[in-house]
């Protein structure tokens, strides 16, 4: 099946972000596809054309992706994507050519160089980002908020976390974020980020609630984003703001 | 049924344990006295504090049916329950859902007599209860994400069944559809299999044997790389009909709606087939069953014919939205995040909520918020509301749908009266 954008076939609008779900046969264990439709919604409200594919194990990773979406899954389906992401190459192309991914908690894990495996063996990651993950002594199980790297100007992450995973970084990967509560990657920080890949520890759609992460991302891609109609940003704001106050948090 | 006759009664069981079901009986009308809850747990509770292993001394000599599964297991159960029940003979039973080891316990200790036993389970305690009851008949229904928060993964709750099942000596009946279902039962030594069918494939794409992507081709199922393939089946649901393993086809006359009870109604012949009750006269027994612990429940409110729904994660959803009477009957969405329903909302996205476009939609519930943001989404129209007589007089309509997930369900009931 051809999973591309259409190169070649006339169908590709050059203006068009293009999105890949990367693995969801494998990588989508709770609500993951809500980070699809988050970018897909605010790219669309600024009046731009959106692609998508959503591309599952036994079909080729495009290369010609803007932006590659990866999400959670359990020990084994999580050996299993990194096994085929590793083999396939096309996601490694397309970050040597600049391509944004946003990877969550699973897939946060794989684009390392090294995450713990079901039994708590080292399993080799695509090598994206210079991190590398192992299993905690406990589930962190719940709401996390976190505070953004002011470099990246966007306002405080709020999610929820399930996983038991700790990741360590390399000298030339930052934190995403500063954890106020929650466990995130075990040593007060939360998530990671070098160049265009972006992993957290916010689960499933960690898209949802926090819309300044998404366009973030879109504005690496799209450049400098019209704002939205205040009345299409009423709901997730108030989802936001009481997700916040409910951990005693301010947006 | 018979908190009045001692559970002395019964042979075999020791001084301790029947101070044990004595007390946790005990325990259990006092809660129901003092208004909190039917009382089944509570006296499990009491029961297992004072002897632990209380469950498999209540199992003795008992003939038990467990039936687990992500959803279905307490329609399931109850159709069971009606099946065999024409063979006469008491049956004891967990009829409202309480599902872990207590509920068992205070089940069985309700019905010291009954020689039958059909018990629903949490899916991840079902290895254990199998092993402390020396079930007869285990039932798979299937398997799919469910409260991520609390329960175990399913890909490790599949291989939980698996090693139980190969150690077991019982009687499998599994839906040969659901290929998570499938491996799991497939080193159990008697199986029946059952073309159950799967409406939610999300969670079964890949093979749980080694991993690869699974071909399909309709209901059928096959791994590309290893020998892992949809066994042969016995029973099959095919449309509104059953085929019975003589390969006689029958309607499937139900009362209760939609093609996740249908699916349930031929895992329960299969189970009923066991204990030697034929599909007509299971069939009948089945047909009446018309609501279970409140779902699928009509009720009149204010002039507006109210149908119950529960819905309580991405498949169970799918299979609501299926049974739906078409617009413009206008429909409400009832969301709450408990410890009950996982605190955890993610699910929501994987729901797909379109098929609600273009009829009246109302929402509410203790995440209305989460629910408003999902719905946006999806382009779905609707309005949010304090409660259900809210959506009521708003939408001025002679019926509405509802369709709420575990808690909000519980609190709909509440407001409505235990008539529903």
């Amino acid at each position: 099946m051809d999973t591309g954008f259409g190169l070649g076939h006339g169908s590709r609008g050059p203006s068009a972000v293009r999105l890949v779900w990367v693995y969801p046969d494998l990588l989508s264990t709770y609500g993951d596809r809500g980070n699809l439709l988050v970018l897909a919604r605010r790219t669309r409200l600024r009046g731009i054309p959106v692609e998508i594919a959503e591309v599952n194990s036994d079909q080729q990773i495009p290369a010609d992706g803007d932006i590659y979406l990866l999400g959670g899954g359990e020990d084994l389906p999580q050996i299993l994507a990194a096994r085929r992401l590793r083999a396939s190459g096309g996601l490694s192309t397309a970050v040597g050519r600049g391509a944004v991914v946003l990877a969550v908690c699973a897939g946060y894990q794989i684009v390392g160089t090294e995450f713990g495996g079901a039994e708590g063996e080292p399993v080799p990651g695509l090598g994206l980002l210079d991190i590398r993950s192992g299993r905690g002594d406990r589930r962190g199980v719940g709401e996390i908020t976190a505070d953004v790297d002011p470099a990246l100007g966007v306002p405080r992450l709020t999610g929820f976390e399930n996983h038991q995973g700790m990741t360590w970084r390399g000298p030339e990967v930052k934190p995403l974020a500063t954890v106020l509560t929650g466990v995130g990657n075990g040593d007060g920080t939360e998530g990671a980020y070098s160049g265009r890949v972006v992993g957290t520890y916010l689960h499933g759609p960690a898209l949802v609630r926090n819309p300044g992460l998404a366009d973030l991302l879109l504005s690496w891609v799209a450049g400098t984003l019209p704002p939205i109609d205040p009345r299409q940003e009423e709901l997730v704001l108030s989802l936001r703001h009481e997700r916040l106050a409910a951990q005693g948090a301010t947006a | 049924m018979s908190t009045n006759s001692p559970p002395s009664r019964r042979p075999g069981l020791p001084l301790r344990a029947r101070l044990a079901t004595t007390v946790g009986g005990a325990a259990g009308r006092a809660s129901r006295l003092a208004g909190r809850g039917d009382g089944s747990v509570i006296g499990g509770v009491v029961g297992l504090r004072l002897k632990p292993d209380l469950l498999s001394l209540l199992a003795r000599g008992r003939q038990i049916v467990l039936v687990t599964g992500t959803n279905g297991k307490t329609t399931t159960t109850r159709l069971i329950t009606a099946a065999v029940g024409t063979l006469g003979q008491q049956i004891a039973s967990n009829a409202f859902g309480a599902n872990m080891e207590a509920g068992l316990v205070a089940a069985l200790a309700r019905a010291p007599e009954a020689t039958l036993a059909v018990l629903e389970v949490d899916e991840k305690y079902m290895p254990a209860m199998l092993q402390a009851t020396g079930a007869r008949v285990v039932t798979l229904l299937n398997l799919s994400r469910d409260q991520m928060d609390r329960a175990a993964e399913i890909w490790l709750l599949a291989r939980r069944w698996r090693a139980a099942l190969a150690a077991a000596d019982c009687r499998v009946i599994a839906n040969a559809d659901d290929p998570l279902v499938a491996w799991a039962a497939g080193q159990a030594r008697k199986v029946t299999w059952v073309a159950a069918g799967q409406r939610w494939h999300d969670d079964s794409w890949c093979c749980p044997n080694c991993g690869s992507h699974l071909r399909r081709d309709g209901e059928d199922w096959h791994c590309g790389e290893c020998p892992n393939r949809r066994p042969p089946v016995s029973w099959v649901l095919a449309g509104d009909e059953v085929i019975d393993p003589t390969g006689r086809a029958r309607p499937l006359d139900l009362s209760l709606p939609g093609r996740a009870n249908r699916s349930n109604a031929v895992v329960a012949l299969a189970v009923a087939d066991v204990f030697g009750v034929g599909v007509t006269q299971a069939l009948t027994a089945i047909g009446q069953v018309r609501s279970v612990a409140g779902r699928y429940t009509h009720v009149e409110r204010r002039g507006c014919d109210l149908r119950l729904l529960l819905a309580k994660n991405p498949a169970g959803w799918l299979e609501a939205l299926d049974v739906l009477v078409p617009a413009p009957v206008p429909v409400t969405l009832a969301v709450n995040a408990q410890v009950p329903d996982g605190r955890d909302t993610s699910w929501l996205w994987d729901v797909d909520y379109r098929r609600l476009r273009g009829r009246p939609v109302f929402v509410t519930g203790e995440r209305q918020a989460d629910l408003a943001v999902r719905l946006e989404a999806d382009e779905v129209a609707f309005r949010v509301v304090g409660n259900i007589d809210e959506a009521v007089d708003l939408a001025r309509s002679p019926a509405m749908e509802v369709i709420a997930n575990y808690t909000a369900f519980q609190q709909i009931r509440a407001l409505l009266g235990r008539t529903a």
